[in-house]
């Protein structure tokens, strides 16, 4: 599981890649939470297209960084998943408070 | 129930071996040859049961999950994760959707969900200080030949 993450004109984008599970998910967390508590960016967005595997957790991981990033002011965007990964997060229902491009 | 084949693992549940589970299953049901989208179900499944069994069951223990896995006729794979954590008070709430009891650590309360969306049937047994066995099984689709 890796994460990358870079900046540009208010936007930040998290390159992740690997598979989401309870286990995977904890570092990510701290890694994306310690970029949006310091850079304060307009926007996050989670970019799913090199994600191979995940399950709830990674619902759990989607729903906690939106809700960090609307304490800060930003808005949360996932792009590309899979048709998989979309199908855990249309289970979810998650896709009525974040936009899913 | 007619067995045509059957794995059996012991994992202690250090949260690195939700992985290891998903490996180990997939490597059995791929006998069966599953459709790239059976595969993924089962193997989501598998990994809402281990890390409930490690989250919930284990919770700051350490314990066995016993996991077993049968090839069944007309092409059922059968699944058993059993615990001897702590056990569930209530399984029926435990089952209702979004339904957690640690939000703190960012658990959806989605795992029965998807546990009973991706596969066929669901069966849940759990006594308090005793343990919990989850039970699933999922019929593939025939394959060409």
């Amino acid at each position: 599981m890796k994460v990358n993450i870079s900046s540009e004109n208010g936007t930040a984008i998290a390159m992740l890649s690997g598979e989401i599970d309870h286990h995977s998910a904890r570092s990510l967390r701290t890694e994306i939470d310690k970029f949006v508590i310091t850079m304060q960016p307009e926007k996050l967005a989670m970019d799913f297209t090199g994600i191979t595997f995940m399950d709830s957790s990674g619902i759990g991981l989607i729903i906690g960084r939106y809700k960090l990033l609307k304490e800060c002011g930003g808005q949360l965007e996932i792009r590309g998943p899979q048709p998989y990964i979309r199908r855990v997060l249309k289970l979810s229902g998650i896709e009525r408070i974040v936009k899913i491009v | 129930m007619e067995i045509i084949n059957e794995m059996k693992i012991l994992l202690p549940s250090h949260s690195v071996n939700e992985g290891a589970a998903r490996a180990a299953v997939s490597s059995f049901v791929i006998q069966a040859d599953p459709t790239v989208e059976e595969l993924s179900d089962i193997r989501t499944a598998v990994s809402e049961a281990v890390t409930n069994a490690i989250v919930h069951g284990y919770r700051g223990t350490m314990g066995n999950i016993e996991l077993t896995v049968r090839l069944l006729a007309e092409r059922e794979i059968y699944i058993r994760i059993k615990d001897k954590g702590c056990g569930i008070a209530n399984v029926e709430q435990a089952m209702e959707p979004l339904f957690t009891t640690a939000p703190e650590e960012e658990r959806s309360g989605l795992g029965f969900s998807v546990m009973e969306s991706f596969m066929d049937k669901l069966r849940v047994s759990s006594k308090v200080g005793k343990g919990t066995t989850v039970t699933m099984r999922k019929r593939l689709v025939k394959n060409g030949d």
